[in-house]
């Protein structure tokens, strides 16, 4: 898994509340088999009519870096891991907002696409500094688990202490089950 | 100390406990579909791995399956590529496969319990954000990621941070009207689309206390759309009553042996939760919803509001305008173009019965196209076996073949741009349905009076 330490970049703000993963990407794009290609297709619906041409004013034009910076509870719905391939494939790295739904924390944390949760107080300001200047740099620090933006301030984010360790050095989940199948036996042997 | 039903099962299924970390929490069963599988799969070749239990995971198809024809092979190529490719990977990893057609076959979430695959007091998780669903047996349920699904082949165990605990009390009487669909949409009404987050959910009280498993189902169903990531019903004799004899269940003998153990699941009484919501049954009205989430809905006869909770005003405006409705607003009288009855929501045998009692010796309005889709291939033949389907074709339906259907549009299944759907589903999300799609969340009576009648309105009968 693609470490992760810190992250300075322009922000892609997208401050919408309620951000589901079908926005993220839309359910007719699941039909494959592999991992690869969903960047290109992430808030697909909202980027482009019906016949595929560019939708005028979206709100993503003009917009780039590998920071997303989204409104309240990003990520609800769907379980599709898609989503987080999509964020990571078009090069997010960090996605801040003041709350993300269960499961797609768990599968950005499994992608190295580090979820930053946030006060409203702080959501709020940083939007509101990235309206008035959307080249700003955003820093998202995973080793002080800060994130700071100059006349925004700083603010601490919540992360388990295994989580923290797997980013940082690139570890993911299954390699630390499969290096204790002993445990999961003598589990399995006692029930 | 006094425990939670959750803590008691959570507990029972840890293998071990990390410091400052998750637990490995080991997994009693596991249900697969074609869509969130396959790149699993494929990562656990790269490793030279087979799946670690087999006989704990358990397989279907339904998201990409047609609703008609389902003895021709399937016309989207990629579609069929993904079904083919389940069929592979549960062969070469010997899986109990359901496939098209097999009367063993449907949703996840609908033949789960209707083969007696899930019983009560496990841990039971599918890459599918509505496996909570199962928690309808008192069992820890939930959706989880294609990551995770390949570390349940790979070791059948999961690491999972406990998550706070909430619990929801309905007591009285519900009106007759009113079905589990309503409450469950009623209570996310209340606390909002991420009302629930990180907490996982026990419904208690007497409504869930006299509902029956299907009513169950459908409401554990919708806890993550109020961001919960799973929730649970006690068991009992209702269901007990419902998984004895089922095809996966245990034997008769066996069965009468763990009953004993299954009464136990049970929340103590000085328990604590993290949150506790309490409602009313008498102030819960047959629901619909207005918006673009499922935290956005209201009586169905009463008048569109200027905010919903857990949404800012300009996302609220958004949602407005995408469904073109405005505040202040009556829901009763608009004008709908489709009617979808079905899904992991509501495509049970008792949802077809409310749909059919509503619409017996009725007709169909003739501008309504009306999607009819049984929630598995057993409920099919129940529909057919009790009279339902003849009720139905009767007033102007189609009975369809079992799958997701238009919930969220995978199939052929569509709903064209703009057009409005009154649907039994779980998300009205922009597009869910098909691109542009204006999806209506509904129970069975009132999917079925906009179907008779063209327009929505409260149930007449």
């Amino acid at each position: 898994m693609e470490k992760i330490t810190t992250i300075k970049s322009a922000a892609v703000l997208v401050p919408i509340a309620n951000i589901d993963t079908d926005q993220i990407i839309p359910a007719r794009f699941l039909k494959t088999t592999s991992r690869e290609g969903f960047g290109e297709k992430l808030f697909y619906d909202w980027r482009y009519e019906a016949d595929g041409t560019p939708k005028q004013g979206c709100i993503l034009d003009g917009q780039s870096g590998s920071i997303l910076v989204a409104g309240h509870n990003f990520g609800c719905g769907s379980s599709r891991e898609h989503a987080a391939w999509a964020v990571h494939d078009a090069g997010f790295r960090a996605v801040i907002s003041s709350e993300f739904a269960d499961i797609f924390r768990g599968n950005a944390l499994n992608n190295s696409v580090l979820p930053v949760q946030v006060s409203e107080a702080f959501l709020e300001s940083l939007t509101a500094a990235l309206k008035a200047d959307p080249e700003m740099e955003v820093c998202v620090d995973l080793v002080s688990r800060t994130v700071s933006a100059e006349g925004v301030g700083s603010e601490t984010f919540p992360i388990v202490g295994y989580k923290r360790e797997c980013l940082m050095k690139g570890y993911s989940d299954i390699d630390y089950l499969l290096s204790d199948v002993a445990a999961i036996l003598d589990y399995e042997s006692k029930h | 100390m006094d425990k939670t039903l959750f803590d008691k099962i959570w507990e029972a299924h840890v293998v071990k406990s990390l410091q400052d970390g998750p637990d490995v929490l080991y997994v009693d069963r596991h249900l697969i579909h074609e869509v969130t599988s396959p790149q699993a799969f494929s990562a656990l070749r790269e490793k030279g791995m087979k799946v670690f239990r087999p006989q704990r995971t358990f397989a279907t198809c339904d998201h990409n399956t047609p609703t008609q024809d389902q003895d021709k092979p399937i016309s989207d190529p990629a579609s069929a590529q993904a079904v083919d490719t389940l069929a592979r990977n549960t062969m070469e990893n010997g899986i109990t496969f359901f496939p098209l057609g097999d009367p063993g076959n449907g949703i996840v979430h609908v033949i789960g319990p209707e083969q007696g695959i899930v019983l009560c007091g496990q841990t039971v998780v599918c890459g599918d954000s509505h496996t909570a669903t199962h928690g309808a047996f008192g069992n820890i349920a939930f959706g989880i990621g294609t990551s995770e699904v390949e570390m349940v082949f790979a070791t059948q165990c999961l690491m999972q941070n406990k998550p706070r605990q909430a619990r929801i009390t309905v007591d009285g009487r519900l009106a007759p009207d009113v079905t589990p669909k309503d409450v469950i949409l009623y209570i996310i009404s209340k606390l909002g689309t991420g009302g629930c987050t990180g907490c996982f959910v026990e419904y208690a009280g007497e409504v869930f206390r006299n509902m029956s498993m299907e009513g169950r189902m459908t409401v554990c169903n919708m806890s993550i759309e109020m961001g919960a990531k799973g929730g649970l019903v006690a068991p009992d004799d209702t269901t007990f009553e419902y998984m004895k004899g089922r095809r996966f269940a245990p034997s008769e003998e066996e069965f009468a042996r763990m009953v004993p153990q299954w009464r136990k699941l049970k929340t103590d009484d000085d328990a604590v939760f993290d949150v506790e919501h309490t409602f009313d049954a008498a102030d819960i009205r047959p629901m619909a919803t207005y918006g673009t989430n499922p935290g956005m809905g209201m009586a169905v006869d009463g008048v569109i509001p200027s905010e919903a909770v857990g949404c800012d005003s300009a996302s609220f405006d958004k949602a407005l305008a995408y469904m073109d409705f405005r505040s202040g607003e009556r829901l009763v009288g608009k004008k709908i173009d489709y009617v979808f009855l079905g899904s992991c929501t509501n495509g049970r045998i008792e949802d077809f019965r409310a749909f059919a009692s509503a619409v017996k010796g009725r007709r169909k309005a003739p501008e309504v196209t009306a999607w009819l889709v049984p929630g598995s291939k057993q409920v099919e033949a129940m529909i057919e076996a009790e009279g339902i389907g003849d009720v139905l074709r009767e007033a102007g339906f189609e009975l369809r073949q079992p799958g997701c259907s238009a919930c969220l549009a995978m199939n052929a299944d569509k709903i064209p741009q703009g057009k409005y759907c009154v649907s039994t589903s779980n998300r009205n999300f922009e597009g869910r349905q098909g691109y542009g799609a204006r999806t209506i969340l509904a129970g069975p009576l009132v999917a079925a009076e906009a179907a008779v009648n063209g327009y929505i309105d409260i149930w007449k009968k």
